[in-house]
């Protein structure tokens, strides 16, 4: 009703800009320090990873530059620290500052891909059980209940050994980063798929599902284009946790020796060389690597987490 | 006159939002009597079952009582701390809600829930509070209560577990009770033997009912008295007989004048246009004035006192006889 | 209560069904068995008898039967890197895993539910939010990194506890062997469970908050409150026990986590466990160990799911009704 709003509101439009600041989700975003904390920190990381060509000191993977007699050195502010090398050096010399930029670069590369594998795969899965219904459904449900009930470490590890036998080592080696995103990828569709699935089922029924097949355009086609919009909070949410998951996901395989191997260090196994060392007193080789990951992983999931409450009106 | 039983002053429920406060409930006052039922009507968002929560003391954060009293007994209960209003909560005043269904504990049987409430506020031993369980039961209409006493909600159809409700409400037999749409989520053939249900059982047990609806239906066959609600504000109260037949604020004139009546045929269902303004949006005066089809001047500057109209109280400036209205 | 439970045994048998077909497959097609069992310079026609003594050129639809049957009598071959039995391989390891994941699920339960329901009934308190925010560190901290610290803290700078291993083990009759027995193997296996625990401990607890604010809304528990009770009654009586149930149901998820989880444990106490076997095995591609972990493991997850679905059904009466009901 026009009459009853207040004229002042209804004279002077406001700006685009305005109306995203003053949006729900903006407001709750506004309000909460540490989900911006989360989202300065998250941007950062990914900018110094991304950029890690230029802000690194040292280009770890540049033997030329990297010289033996610099192994071992703690970071810049201890005794026998040195000012070239702020968090110290690994056992080869390489700086560990820029070891962490690298890796962090590679950590995250893997965590995105396996995150859009997951979700296309996911999403695919739950448009066509939600769509086609009966059998097709069953199937690709009952698929997604026995996967469930494996914990995703274990069925990460296995399409990694699997692939580790269908390809000779230095395929694998040279192969690494595809077969990582594919196992985490794979073993972590089935959230996706219930949700999606789930909104499918709301709107199959709905009329202008009907109205599509009757002129004639294939249902699927406007299905996607109804149901994704849906569903675009929940995969969002799912997606941001998911990240975080991905992430330390692949830390562990490459910590256990499964993942990256040192030679392109990501930054599960950039503590996993310090650990070796860490008896001799060299904490600085897998601390550092390890606080990065703990905090990139901790930004991540407080952003999910404030994601979940704020798409959530229930909690309101 | 005896004193009332219940009575709410001016009360005033307040959410704080991020643009400011809201005001749902402004200055609303209304009483009610030993045995009597006091019927409240209005859209949904009227303010009616926060009114009723208040009155339990069970607003829901971040909802608050900011100003008024609610006075029970002769006895203030809108400040009382939580083990206080605890006590009186079920004892005193009980509650029906609007969904038998998800009303009871799935996991207990309907048993077990009756005589928790029981001992709460008496000092019955278990096996006494467990006859008068399936005493209870008996009173609500409830075949084989020897039986059904041990079964679980779900075994109980929808009316058969909002007769359960009610005997939960009744159980230790308080003056008063707020029914809050207890009809609304139960099949319509099912409705009419539940408020006869409710109504003959307050009756033999002396409990007044504050029966929040907006079915003027039931509160034509029910109630003794009806309060009107509109935008979170009272627009008229008045005995039922007087508020039906001769509705004064003209939002009580629309409202009577959408239900059908049997035996007035050919008469046109009339419609009151346009819809409640949002709780952010009042306009200022009287807040029915942008559908009213009678509003004036006044109506747009002050908001309406309440004006006794021949035992009805409506707030409404039609009725200011100081006032130069023609 | 019987066609509840025999519904749920077929979906198991078919869940085995699948993971042993996943497992043959591995088995059948990454790598020729008879290479691993001779030398390079073996003549075709002896490898052609081998295969043929083995059974490799029989129908597939054989070859899986025999796989399962064999699985069945826990029969999975010889191991490619250690020559010998696979079976015997697992079941050596077998206890010194299940008594740390259980370990660890203890000290999950009895930390997490408590910590849950405070933080359910008093989602407002600072107390609450501190704990919450503790919470998303253990999720976000990997449990190997949270091992390390343990090492270097309480091993390496302190020395109170040792680094590796399980120490003094005792063998109970029947061949499992214990190290809750010995001083030096219940200090062993604290840092181990701990580290393994905090994880599954922060899961849970954040899963019973959830949960306990999700049944705190309904209309049950506003209609218990109405009633009167007290909130002890309330909380306690009503909300805790709705709470438990969907809780119960990913107990068994959980407790099938610990075991895998375990893996990575294992791998940084050097924990003489199932997982650090499987682990190798990956690196070395040794298929049996592969596959004879893979179905031990599901064996055990899904004997898990099983007593936590009939117990699931014992607390929820909506589900006991359902049972032997439709012709009431």
């Amino acid at each position: 009703m026009t009459d009853t709003t207040s004229p002042k509101l209804a004279s002077a439009k406001p700006s685009l800009l305005y109306r995203i600041w003053d949006h729900e989700l903006c407001y709750s975003f506004r309000n909460s320090p540490l989900t911006v904390a989360a989202a300065v920190v998250t941007l950062l990381l990914i900018l110094s990873a991304v950029f890690a060509g230029f802000i690194a000191p040292h280009n770890p993977f540049d033997l030329a530059s990297i010289d033996l007699m610099d192994s071992e050195l703690p970071p810049a502010w201890t005794e026998d620290g040195e000012a070239r090398f702020l968090l110290g050096t690994d056992n080869l010399g390489r700086d560990i500052y820029s070891t962490i930029l690298y890796g962090m670069r590679i950590s995250l590369l893997v965590g995105f891909a396996s995150v859009v594998l997951s979700a296309v795969i996911g999403i695919s899965a739950g448009l066509v059980a939600g769509y086609i219904g009966g059998k097709v459904d069953a199937v690709i449900m009952r698929i997604a209940d026995i996967q469930l009930s494996f914990p995703t470490i274990l069925i990460a590890l296995l399409i990694d050994g699997i692939m580790r036998g269908i390809l000779d080592r230095e395929q694998h080696d040279a192969m690494i980063i595809p077969v990582l995103v594919l196992s985490i990828g794979i073993s972590n569709w089935v959230q996706y798929a219930r949700t999606v699935r789930g909104s499918t089922l709301v709107e199959r029924n709905k009329e202008y599902v009907q109205a599509a097949r009757i002129i004639g355009l294939h249902p699927i086609l406007i299905m996607i284009r109804h149901v994704l919009p849906n569903v675009m909070g929940p995969v969002l949410v799912i997606a941001t946790l998911g990240l975080a998951f991905a992430i330390l996901t692949e830390a562990t395989l490459s910590f256990l020796g499964v993942g990256m191997p040192p030679t392109e260090p990501s930054l599960g196994t950039l503590i996993q060389i310090g650990n070796d060392f860490l008896f001799s007193g060299l904490w600085w080789i897998s601390i550092f690597p390890g606080m990065t990951l703990a905090v990139l992983v901790l930004a991540v999931n407080l952003l999910g987490d404030w994601l979940r409450d704020a798409l959530n009106p229930k909690l309101r | 006159m005896s004193k009332h039983l219940l009575e709410v002053k001016n009360l005033r429920i307040e959410f704080p939002t991020r643009r400011g406060l809201l005001t749902a409930i402004d200055d609303v006052s209304f009483h009610i009597d030993e045995g009597e039922v006091l019927g409240v009507v209005g859209e949904s968002g009227a303010g009616k079952s926060l009114t009723g929560a208040a009155i339990i003391g069970l607003l829901e954060p971040p909802g608050r009582v900011a100003g008024g009293e609610i006075i029970m007994n002769g006895r203030r209960i809108d400040n009382l701390g939580y083990e206080e209003m605890r006590k009186i909560r079920g004892r005193e005043i009980g509650a029906i809600f609007q969904d038998p269904l998800t009303s009871l504990n799935p996991l207990y049987t309907v048993g077990r829930q009756l005589t928790e409430t029981i001992m709460t506020h008496t000092d019955m031993t278990p096996t006494k509070a467990r006859e008068r369980a399936i005493e209870l039961l008996t009173e609500v209409g409830i075949p084989a209560p020897e039986k059904r006493v041990d079964q679980y909600p779900h075994q109980f159809s929808g009316g058969m577990r909002q007769r359960v409700v009610i005997a939960l409400a009744l159980c230790v037999n308080p003056k008063l009770v707020v029914a809050d749409e207890p009809t609304t989520a139960l099949d319509v053939s099912i409705q009419a033997q539940i408020i006869a249900l409710l109504k003959k059982l307050c009756r033999d047990h002396g409990t007044a009912v504050m029966l929040v609806t907006h079915d003027m239906g039931v509160i034509a066959e029910t109630a003794d008295r009806v309060a009107v609600m509109y935008a979170g504000r009272i627009a008229e109260v008045g005995p039922v007989r007087q508020v039906v037949k001769q509705a004064k604020h003209p939002y009580t004139e629309g409202l009577m004048g959408s239900i059908p009546m049997i035996g007035h045929t050919g008469e046109k269902l009339q419609q009151i246009e346009g819809s409640m303004p949002r709780l952010t949006n009042i306009p200022t005066g009287c807040a029915f004035n942008p559908r009213c089809p009678k509003a004036f001047d006044r109506c747009f500057k002050e908001r309406p006192n309440t004006i006794d109209v021949d035992g009805t109280e409506v707030a409404c400036w039609l009725y200011d006889k100081e006032a130069a209205h023609v | 209560m019987a066609a509840f439970i025999l519904r749920r045994l077929a979906q198991s048998i078919i869940v085995m069904l699948v993971v042993g077909l996943v497992a043959f497959f591995m088995f059948q097609f990454l790598g020729d068995p008879v290479n691993q069992m001779v030398g390079v310079d073996t003549p075709v026609a002896e490898r052609e008898a081998l295969r043929e003594r083995l059974g490799l050129n029989d129908p597939l639809i054989i070859r899986f039967g025999k796989f399962v049957v064999n699985a069945a009598q826990l029969e999975f071959g010889l191991s490619y890197q250690h020559k010998s039995p696979v079976t015997d391989l697992l079941l050596e390891r077998m206890p010194a895993t299940i008594e740390l994941s259980m370990v660890s699920a203890v000290i999950a339960f009895a930390l997490a539910l408590p910590a849950g329901v405070y933080t359910g009934l008093y989602r407002n308190r600072w107390s609450s939010k501190a704990m919450l925010t503790l919470s998303l560190i253990g999720i976000s901290v990997p449990t190997f990194l949270i091992g390390i610290l343990f090492i270097y803290l309480f091993a390496v700078v302190l020395g109170w506890l040792p680094s590796f291993g399980r120490g003094d083990v005792v063998t109970l009759p029947g061949g499992w062997t214990t190290g809750l027995l010995t001083a030096s193997g219940l200090k062993a296996i604290i840092l181990p469970a701990l580290t393994l625990g905090l994880f599954t401990l922060t899961l849970i607890m954040r899963l019973i908050r959830a949960e306990m604010l999700e049944v705190l809304r309904t209309d049950y528990i506003k209609f218990a409150r109405a009633r009167g009770l007290t909130n002890r009654a309330v909380n306690f009586g009503h909300a805790l026990k709705n709470t438990l149930v969907p809780v119960i149901t990913v107990t068994g998820l959980l407790l099938g986590n610990l075991i895998a989880f375990a893996i990575i444990t294992e791998s940084v106490f050097q924990w003489p466990g199932m997982g650090r076997l499987f682990l190798q095995s990956i690196q070395e591609v040794d298929l049996p160990v592969m596959s004879a972990y893979l179905v031990m493991i599901s064996f055990l997850f899904v004997v898990l799911n099983l007593v936590v679905d009939i117990l699931y059904y014992v607390v929820d009466p909506r589900l006991r009704v359902e049972g032997h009901g439709s012709g009431h």
